[in-house]
């Protein structure tokens, strides 16, 4: 079992990314601190299944993980059930770059997904990031927010490679999708197929 | 006869991510990073995903509050004092 002192640095090592991933996945400040609280109680309580102290990071974030699933299933709060895994690739189908070279978007100048991105605000993503349904949130959290690798993910979540492969895929370009509608409905953007209808006579 | 070592735009597109990810084996990765350095298009679709994904990344940028600190301190105190007690 590890030294006492050696867990609590850890621990405190990790807390801002914790509860940075809580806030995530809980959307709410008061339900972060929570569940960061009620993770840290059950990791003291199974210690000592942490066989390696190198493995620390991903066994902490799969109990946060593990947590937040169980008291979504618990409380019937998860707002939205997300398609099966079977579910097509035509899902990961909408990428912003592809959009942002549409034709009667060069208006905005030589490199508009450099306007974009110039544009697109913290708030923004987080925002996007939140309208993601969780199974999709808590992979691009693990990955793109925390840098785990594909194997650490599927280990941390107790699911298949392949799976972490497509779930990631379909989130990012749901994340993306959700940007775009974003960018239109602030009037950042106005999409082309948009334009031509409100144009015609 | 095309050089099945040199891989094109729409197999390089289906590789992106785990390219930027990091996922791919050896090989896999040397032909992608061949392909981004030849072609223009494909490497200004990767800079727009990296730089994407870093915007992402920056959203777990948060302090943990005091009062979390603090509770967190006080499970740690507890879960000792509970284990000194039970040794």
């Amino acid at each position: 079992m590890q030294h006492s002192n050696d867990f609590e640095a850890q621990l405190t090592g990790v807390l801002d990314r914790l509860y940075a991933a809580a806030l995530h996945l809980t959307k709410n400040r008061a339900n972060a601190e929570d569940l960061v609280s009620e993770a840290v109680t059950r990791a003291l309580k199974n210690r000592d299944s942490l066989r390696d102290p190198a493995s620390f990071r991903g066994w902490i974030f799969r109990i946060l993980t593990n947590t937040f699933i169980s008291n979504c299933r618990k409380n019937r709060n998860c707002p939205e059930i997300i398609p099966g895994d079977t579910a097509g690739d035509s899902e990961a189908d909408f990428w912003l770059f592809d959009r942002l070279h549409q034709p009667l978007l060069l208006f905005w100048g030589a490199n508009p997904e450099q306007e974009f991105l110039n544009n697109v605000l913290r708030e923004d993503l987080a925002k996007a990031l939140d309208k993601l349904p969780e199974e999709y949130r808590i992979v691009v959290l693990l990955s793109d927010v925390e840098g785990f690798s594909y194997p650490e993910i599927a280990a941390i979540l107790d699911i298949p490679l392949g799976t972490v492969r497509s779930r990631l895929a379909r989130a990012r370009s749901r994340l993306q999708k959700s940007l775009w509608q974003q960018a239109i409905d602030t009037g950042f953007v106005t999409d082309p197929a948009e334009r031509l209808r409100s144009e015609s006579p | 006869m095309s050089d099945p070592n040199i891989i094109n735009c729409e197999q390089a597109l289906r590789h992106l991510f785990e390219y930027l990810d990091r996922e791919l084996d050896g090989d896999l990765q040397a032909q992608m990073q061949h392909h981004m350095e030849s072609c223009r298009s494909c490497f200004s679709r990767l800079e727009f995903e990296q730089t994407l994904k870093a915007h992402v990344r920056n959203t777990g940028t948060e302090h943990a509050p005091d009062s979390l600190r603090d509770r967190v301190g006080n499970l740690l105190k507890e879960f000792e004092n509970k284990s000194q007690g039970s040794s």
